[in-house]
């Protein structure tokens, strides 16, 4: 079926969360008012000189790390000249000859298999200028330079990818990397992770790659995932056809779902990256490194601090989450699809776990699934059903995975919330232990427990619990 | 190495000058000129020479992450030669 195979790279570009900008002081904070948080130097004036933010390197070296890259000594930064209203110097410093490191991979699962994806190279550079068009002025721009000299992380692949869900599951594991780290808030609707990739098509068994085709303008992991997907299509659709497809760089459009090519400005890739003379090389030595190296495995505590302070987990919680990955992602997935964290959490360091344990089962082998377990926790919170219920749809989640509110219809598990048809079971237990019910009017409350327990029996714990309590109350007074 | 004037034209583009015939033709010559200094420089058995990538012998200079006091936008668009909405107006980028 599949007559080519398809190579794709990813370039992800990823604004640090330093307090200030790469070479110089401004802040950085999100949503300031246009041209508040600038200064000469990320305006571009004549004579300026830029400084090297130490902790963007602190940054970048913890990602590089991260990314088993190889740390290159010295490290130079260059001038990559273009001319555009976003870059106020026509050239942005950036990394190409020595950037600060390369060589390394990160692993990424797709559907449970790993893989290992090549990091090319892993360098700092600084961020454009926003533009603004608006819509009562349709022959100028308007230039916003608070996010001019922001520092960029720049993760450039090699083309190991071979279809979008690969490129989706590095995406993801290059997110939560950075997320881990903690060295970028990632907000895409803010811009904050910007993508470019590469695609290319060979022949099933030829060894050469194709001719590659490069795709700007991703904003998204949606729009790379559509993107990629699309111009597989179309690659595969010219092959077909004997064209000869070209090398070229094309832009993707959201609205209409396509790419198109760029129209071809005739400086497009030149370049002419120099060394940039303001800005020493940077030489990170080994006692440097080695301390970066060590703090990475403290991250793990800072991934379980986030839990504790924005999600409100207990410590405990917090840490069984983040000691297990499976357990980790699966929690992660949950609350993504809605699910309120803390029940979320309730549910998998508990009666998963227990379950595991009772089955002598990893997590992988099961086959709840983070949807599932969303959709539960959303028909208890309804009161669709009551905690008895709900334990044993999630057994099943657990054993065979499936729809929650479909267990529900299958098992009749849903809550009688029936006032009318609780209250005749009620008058039924009431009638067949009178016991209880004077020693109730004793004071003893242990009493009330034991009808509501009946009730329960009677209704196979399909009664809404808290109106059995109250029509129990009404009915024998005391309530 | 010999440069063309259509080498040279080109970098003129990507340095946003217009040339006149005249100049082109001079400064072909001139940038030929320089380009054959460097071959003769070329000439020097540089192996073993680190490359050089700052004429100062300095390295790893920082600031640390403290931020300093931007500037207002009303300094910052001072010589702005076109400005609205506190941002710099610029001829339109896109469609
Ligand atoms: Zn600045």
């Amino acid at each position: 079926m599949a007559k080519y195979r398809p190579n794709i790279g990813l370039e992800v570009h990823a604004e640090l969360n330093t307090r200030t900008k790469v070479f110089c002081g401004c802040p950085t904070a999100v949503g300031a008012q246009p041209n508040t948080q600038v200064c000469p130097v990320c305006l571009g004036f004549p004579g300026v000189l830029p400084v090297l933010n130490r902790r963007v390197v602190e940054f970048a070296l913890r990602a590089a790390l991260a990314m088993n890259c190889e740390i290159v000594r010295p490290s130079i930064f260059e001038r990559k000249g273009y001319y555009y209203p976003d870059l106020p110097k026509n050239f942005q410093i950036s990394q190409k000859r020595a950037p600060l490191g390369r060589k390394g991979h990160l692993e990424v699962t797709v559907n449970g298999e790993t893989k290992r994806v090549g990091i090319y190279d892993v360098h700092i550079e600084e961020d454009a200028a926003k533009l603004l068009h608006p819509e009562d002025d349709r022959g100028h721009s308007l230039v916003d330079f608070n996010r001019s000299g922001v520092p960029l992380l720049e993760i450039v692949s090699d083309p190991d990818m071979n279809s979008a869900a690969e490129a989706e599951a590095y995406m993801n594991a290059v997110r939560d990397m950075l997320l881990y780290l903690g060295i970028s808030e990632c907000r895409m609707e803010q811009g904050q992770l910007r993508f470019e990739a590469s695609v290319s098509l060979r022949p099933e068994g030829e060894s050469e790659l194709g001719t590659r085709v490069e795709i700007k303008n991703l904003n998204s992991f949606r729009a790379v995932i559509g993107a990629v997907g699309y111009e597989i299509w179309r690659q595969s659709q010219a092959l077909d056809s004997g064209e000869e497809l070209v090398q070229e760089t094309r832009l993707w459009d959201d609205e209409r779902g396509a790419t198109e090519p760029m129209r071809t400005k005739e400086t497009a890739m030149d370049y002419r990256y120099f060394p940039e003379p303001d800005l020493t090389p940077l030489e990170v030595d080994d006692e440097w490194i080695g301390r970066i190296r060590a703090e990475l495995p403290e991250l793990a505590e800072a991934r379980r601090r986030r839990l504790t302070e924005q999600h409100g987990l207990s410590d405990y919680d917090a840490g069984i989450l983040t000691g297990d990955k499976v357990l980790a992602d699966l929690f992660k997935a949950t609350a993504a699809e809605g699910a309120p964290a803390k029940a979320a959490a309730n549910w998998l360091t508990g009666e998963f776990l227990r379950l595991l344990k009772e089955g002598g089962l990893a997590a992988e082998q099961t086959r709840l699934e983070p949807k599932g377990l969303a959709e539960l926790i959303g028909l208890v919170e309804k009161g669709a059903i009551n905690a008895p219920a709900a334990k044993q749809v999630f057994g099943k989640l657990f054993e065979r995975g499936g729809s929650p509110s479909e267990i529900v219809k299958e098992l009749g598990l849903a809550q009688i919330s029936d006032e009318g048809e609780i209250a005749g079971v009620v008058d039924g237990v009431i009638e067949e232990h009178p016991d209880a019910v004077e020693n109730f009017h004793k004071g003893k409350e242990q009493a009330l427990k034991f009808l509501v327990g009946q009730v329960m029996r009677k209704t196979r714990g399909r009664a809404n619990p808290q109106l059995v309590n109250e029509l129990l109350r009404k009915r024998i007074g005391g309530g | 190495m010999r440069l063309t004037p259509e080498q040279v034209e080109h970098v003129a583009l990507l340095a946003r000058l217009r040339l006149s015939e005249e100049e082109r033709e001079r400064f072909t010559t001139q940038l030929n000129s320089i380009l054959e200094h460097f071959e003769q420089l070329q000439q020097l058995d540089t192996s073993g020479v680190p490359p050089m990538s700052h004429a100062v012998a300095m390295s790893n200079v920082f600031r640390e992450d403290d931020p300093a006091d931007p500037l207002t936008p009303e300094d910052a668009l001072q010589n702005a030669p076109d400005r609205a909405r506190d941002c710099f107006r610029v001829p339109r980028v896109i469609e």
